[in-house]
């Protein structure tokens, strides 16, 4: 079992995510994530979708994938020159004023904004490869984390391609 | 111009001439439009028979068939025709009545979001939000319905978009980017199938549904002549090949027959044309034609190495790919190895003929459907319902022209057989159309009698009537101990009285040689009859059981020279 990253474009028109979704239901694909926005085309919505699976699974997706009307293109990124960025906000209790500052180091090492501070807890918005948003967040556990809210994530292949 | 006449103009810009519907409240307006137009429509007595009406109309010309039904239940009804029309790629357009659009996501009465309901088996769907689309979207439909590998389009119709004033009738573009089936055979695939086929000494070709579909029939003779190879077809394929050809080795799979079981196994190279190996084709997947090189012809990429294994991938249409294949053959002149193995199939078919005279009462249902076969010409359509009926009628009837064999393959719907003949005989006139069903089915799409009767559609059915549920049974039977629940269909009703009662001639069948008699008088006649022909219930026929190699037959194999 490996992770896939799917990039499909698609015509951005209601139901095409309930489409896509179905697909995945009904075939028996797990989606790990699934992203959706607006593409450089006009009329066509970028989707990113992360899938668990062996090649015969992943062979199956992309076919399947290919096969739905409203399905402009759909292409597996490669491994190696794959970009996955993913977006976390995290709200994080504070305790006292070393657990501010140490919150805040960790803020300025993993490149997080703090976005919003009250008196007994910060919000911080941080962006990476989802590895690193789970090492930030795995340290902010010992302070006690309230919420979390993911994008989940999106990629891009480097280079020419 | 309304909505609703913009429907009925475009429909027949398709080349459409009859719609099987059903009117309710939210397609009032359409037919009120349809009042005094001169498309056909034909009222069927259930929804889900109006869908699979559209499918055998479908199926047996070719063309789309169409098929129309109000909001809500109207729209569920068609679902089961919709999803066997899915599963065995015909070309169907269900339209559907859907609530106004501001009522849509209110639970208005009769509301059912149909569009999500149906999404995992069309092939496409709309909504239409905006009048003016119309004609395109109906346009549209037809095209993504019947090219590539076909299957149903639905399009939703909000009552008040019926009743719109549209600006301009006119099929303003709808651009569908990431729509384009290959039709084109890879040159290179093709020429490393030729270089398997040189090489070959059994090969062995399997024609699917998809040969019939992209009318492939000739192509598919000339190859097997030209390679020497014999050929076996799927359920659906039967007829893609005259089954009264001496290389012809009819169905394979869990009821298939004998010589096409075995021949399959001992091939080197198997030449799969159109289908998808299903797993009623190939019983055990990992011993299905274990020593044959695979090549695989089909539109679809997603059915290639989706349940088998493929050596050579050809995607495109059967049609073409099997032009180019025959071209790129006979560019080398070099000789085939398979002149000996051509000769033994032929002669290993005449060893395995499957037995069809008995001479018994009760009647054995494979001379019944010998008798019925033998009395039809060529032109003939035989459409089936599902179960033992089917698989009597598939492994004892010999089509002999493609779009002659119609039955529910893939989902396998009961109740299938009459409506789709119905259907078949609207698109054919001019050909005899024989429904093959069973008591269960029969009785799940009875009510089509009067539908038939006030339309004067004559068709014959042929009830091979056991008081069981045939097919379950003989699983009950054979598989799960002999505890035969809930199969038994008691003595309910006469189906003789039943078919009186809706004015169609009906004729008690239960003597030897009284079928092939009732048959030719039937077609002398010309009208409808319900022949209720009461077959043996405990006469089994052959089956691979599921999951064994498919020459591990449970129970005889009876052979017609024994």
């Amino acid at each position: 079992m490996q992770s896939h990253v799917i990039s499909t474009l698609v015509e951005d028109k209601p139901g095409v995510l309930q489409k896509v979704a179905s697909l995945f239901t009904r075939r028996g694909y797990n989606i790990d994530s699934i992203t959706v926005g607006s593409s450089e085309v006009e009329n066509l919505a970028r989707m990113v979708i992360v899938v668990n699976g062996n090649k015969q699974v992943l062979e199956q997706v992309t076919k399947q994938l290919n096969k739905l009307v409203d399905v402009v293109k759909v292409k597996d990124l490669e491994q190696e020159t794959l970009v996955q960025r993913e977006l976390c906000l995290v709200k994080v209790k504070v305790k006292n004023e070393i657990s501010r500052s140490e919150i805040i180091q960790y803020a300025n090492i993993y490149n997080a904004e703090i976005i919003d501070v009250c008196d007994d807890n910060i919000t911080l918005e941080v962006t990476g490869n989802p590895k690193k948003l789970n090492s930030l967040l795995e340290l902010l556990k010992n302070h006690g984390i309230i919420k979390i809210a993911r994008t989940g994530p999106t990629a891009i292949s480097r280079g020419k391609n | 111009m309304r909505g609703g006449e913009a429907i009925i103009k475009a429909l027949k810009e398709q080349g459409v001439d009859t719609i099987f519907g059903y009117p309710g409240g939210q397609v009032i307006p359409f037919y009120d439009m349809l009042y005094g137009d001169d498309l056909r429509h034909i009222l069927v007595r259930h929804e889900q028979c109006a869908a699979h009406a559209a499918d055998g109309y479908a199926r047996a010309s070719g063309k789309v068939g169409v098929c129309l039904a109000t909001s809500g239940p109207g729209a569920t009804n068609l679902v089961t025709g919709i999803a066997t029309a899915f599963m065995d790629s015909s070309p169907i357009l269900a339209i559907t009545g859907q609530v106004p659009t501001h009522l849509i996501g209110n639970d208005a009465f009769q509301e059912a979001d149909i569009m999500g309901i149906t999404m995992p088996i069309t092939k496409h769907s709309y909504q239409v939000n905006d009048v003016d689309l119309i004609p395109s979207l109906i346009k549209n439909s037809f095209e993504i319905s019947s090219s590539g590998r076909p299957g149903p389009v639905l399009i939703d119709v909000p009552k008040e978009i019926q009743e719109k004033e549209l600006k301009k009738y006119s099929y303003s573009l709808i651009d569908t980017p990431g729509y384009k089936p290959t039709t084109k055979g890879n040159i290179k695939q093709i020429r490393k199938a030729c270089d398997e086929i040189k090489k070959a000494k059994n090969p062995i070709i399997l024609s699917g549904g998809g040969v019939i579909i992209s009318n492939a029939s000739e192509e598919l003779k000339t190859l097997s002549n030209l390679i020497k190879a014999p050929v076996m077809t799927t359920l659906l394929g039967k007829g893609s090949v005259n089954e009264n050809d001496e290389h012809c080795l009819g169905m394979v799979g869990m009821h298939g027959r004998k010589v096409a079981n075995v021949s399959v196994n001992k091939s080197d190279c198997l030449i799969a044309i159109g289908c998808r190996f299903s797993d009623r084709t190939t019983g055990k997947i990992d011993e299905f034609a274990p020593n044959a090189q695979v090549i695989h012809i089909d539109i679809d990429p997603a059915e290639i190495g989706k349940n088998l294994e493929v050596d050579i991938p050809i995607v495109g249409d059967a049609k073409n790919v099997l032009k180019s294949l025959v071209e790129e053959l006979k560019k080398d002149s070099s000789k085939f190895k398979s002149e000996e193995w051509f000769k033994n199939t032929k002669s290993l078919k005449n060893k395995y003929i499957p037995k069809t005279t008995y001479n018994h009462c009760p009647l054995k249902p494979q001379e019944v459907m010998k008798e019925i076969s033998e009395s039809l010409n060529p032109e003939s359509i035989m459409t089936t319902d599902v179960g033992l009926n089917q698989m009597w009628a598939a492994h004892f009837h010999h089509a002999q022209k493609p779009r002659k064999f119609i039955t529910s393959g893939g989902l396998g719907t009961m109740g299938f057989g009459f409506p789709s003949a119905i259907g078949a005989k609207v698109a054919c006139p001019e050909d005899n159309v024989v429904a093959v069903t069973g008591d269960g089915g029969f009785l799940m799409v009875c009510q089509e009698l009067a539908t038939i009767k006030e339309y004067d559609i004559p068709i014959i059915i042929a009830l091979l009537n056991n008081r069981k549920l045939g097919m379950v049974y003989q699983w009950q039977n054979l598989l799960y101990d002999e505890r035969c629940c809930q199969t038994d269909l008691g003595q309910t009703p006469d189906f003789v009285k039943l078919g009186e009662s809706f004015g169609i001639n009906s004729l008690r069948v239960s003597n030897p040689g009284e079928t092939k008699e009732a048959m030719n008088n039937a077609l002398k006649d010309g009208e409808s009859i319900l022949l209720d022909i009461i077959v043996d219930e405990n006469e089994f026929l052959p089956m691979i059981p599921p999951g064994s190699c498919i020459t591990e037959y449970l129970g005889e194999y009876k052979l017609e020279n024994e």
